[in-house]
């Protein structure tokens, strides 16, 4: 009888929806078929759990040179992440929910038009964080009249997740008023606490001149190095990238609208344009499963196929 | 005595002054005169954005912006400044390097923000 990891399982129990999984899973579960989802529970650690980030959705953006879909690639999404046989614990966005505009209307339509979208979600808990597309502008105003705060901690089972505002400044920094709410609320956390920072800026200097950074970010990773198990998930640079500051990993999510080139891989950052041959090729969500007991995080990314 | 004793010091130091102040004023004109550049930015462009330096000659660019808030950032040469509508900003470096060079507004501005860059070229 032939084996499946708990991807595989998932990928078979009618995924479809438009995306398939680009990795299978290493750590197998030794499923023995379709039906043995009783041997799974059996094998699933207690407060091990898994969560689907998406980031840089950019509803709003135009441009059908490079994605002629703009305005069905986050639906396609939704509808992927609702297809997931084992629905996850929470999903969180990664910030650039929609895509900036000078007009304050158009903004907040846009806003109230992504949450629609997003309201499809068969999943109940869903974080919101916001890019400087939504935040910059107007230092937050029309984002929290929408999603609410723009920092704040939330608890699930054994780990602690802080959700890190770099945007609502439009010099891209943390600030100090919260660097100082952040060093207070790591002082509550053992120093083996089990720590997810999610953001929208990469906290290091991947690539400051084309704004993928956070101008006090070194501050920001200052505080969190006493902790030894932090793992920071973030978007904004439109592609996976995976980087270590210390013992700090750090993992930049794919966009759901457009993929940017390789960190100064060209003269000037520009989207890239749409392939029609592969097309969605570049876009994508993941899902994150969590291992607390051994703080280790299992990023699977997920391709957006037309299907 | 101690009265020609107070007036030699006084001599000293007098002279001492003058001395120094003679060395500063040598010093300051034996150094290159500085370029003064006026950069605008304003709807999302930088006027001039493409500026020619020699390298070794000190610089200052004053920026002034036309309509909102910007940032004026030249990473290679580790200058930048808010750029504040009704203000004048400066930045003063001397180019150390040849080379063509990015500069970039890093104050998010609005819809056309990321395309709001320049380029300094420096020759020897």
């Amino acid at each position: 009888m032939k084996k499946i990891d708990r991807r595989g399982f998932i990928k078979l129990a009618g995924l479809g929806g438009g995306i398939v999984f680009a990795s299978s899973l290493s750590r197998g579960f030794g499923l023995n078929a379709l039906g043995s989802l009783v041997d799974y529970a059996n094998a699933k650690v207690e407060n091990d759990f898994y969560f689907v980030q998406l980031s840089d959705t950019h509803w709003g953006f135009a441009g059908p040179k490079v994605n002629p879909d703009a305005e069905g690639t986050l639906k396609k999404a939704v509808q992927a992440v609702n297809s997931l046989a084992e629905q996850p614990d929470f999903i969180v966005f990664t910030g650039d929910l929609t895509h900036t505009t000078d007009d304050v209307q158009v903004r907040k339509d846009r806003m109230s038009q992504f949450k629609d979208i997003v309201g499809e979600l068969k999943v109940p808990t869903v974080h919101f964080m916001a890019g400087e597309h939504d935040a910059s502008l107007d230092r937050g105003e029309a984002y929290q009249e929408a999603f609410g705060k723009l920092n704040y901690t939330f608890d699930h089972k054994s780990v602690h997740f802080i959700v890190l505002d770099n945007v609502s400044d439009p010099g891209a920094i943390v600030g100090e008023s919260q660097l100082n709410w952040l060093k207070a609320d790591l002082k509550q956390q053992k120093a083996d606490a089990r720590i997810v920072v999610l953001t929208h800026r990469p906290l290091f200097d991947l690539y400051p001149d084309w704004d993928w950074a956070t101008r006090d970010g070194a501050a920001v990773i200052d505080a969190l190095m006493p902790h030894k198990n932090v793992t920071v998930f973030y978007g904004h640079i439109h592609q996976e990238n995976h980087h270590m500051t210390g013992h700090i990993a750090h993992h930049s999510a794919k966009s759901l609208m457009f993929p940017l080139p390789a960190p100064g891989s060209v003269p000037k950052k520009a989207p890239i344009p749409w392939d029609a041959t592969a097309p969605y090729k570049g876009l994508g969500l993941r899902s994150i499963e969590a291992e607390p007991k051994q703080a280790k995080y299992e990023i699977k990314e997920l391709n957006v196929t037309g299907g | 005595m101690r009265r020609k004793k107070r007036f030699l010091i006084t001599g000293v130091l007098l002279a001492s002054t003058l001395l120094s102040g003679l060395v500063i004023y040598i010093k300051a004109s034996a150094l290159p005169a500085e370029t003064v550049i006026h950069i605008t930015a304003k709807n999302f462009e930088f006027s001039p954005d493409s500026i020619t330096l020699k390298k070794g000659e000190p610089v200052v660019f004053e920026i002034s912006s036309g309509d909102r808030k910007h940032g004026f950032n030249l990473r290679a040469f580790g200058v930048r400044n808010d750029v504040l509508p009704g203000k004048v900003s400066r930045v003063r470096f001397t180019p150390d390097k040849t080379g063509k060079f990015t500069f970039s507004c890093d104050v998010f501005c609005g819809e056309g923000h990321e395309e709001m860059t320049g380029t300094v070229v420096v020759t020897e």
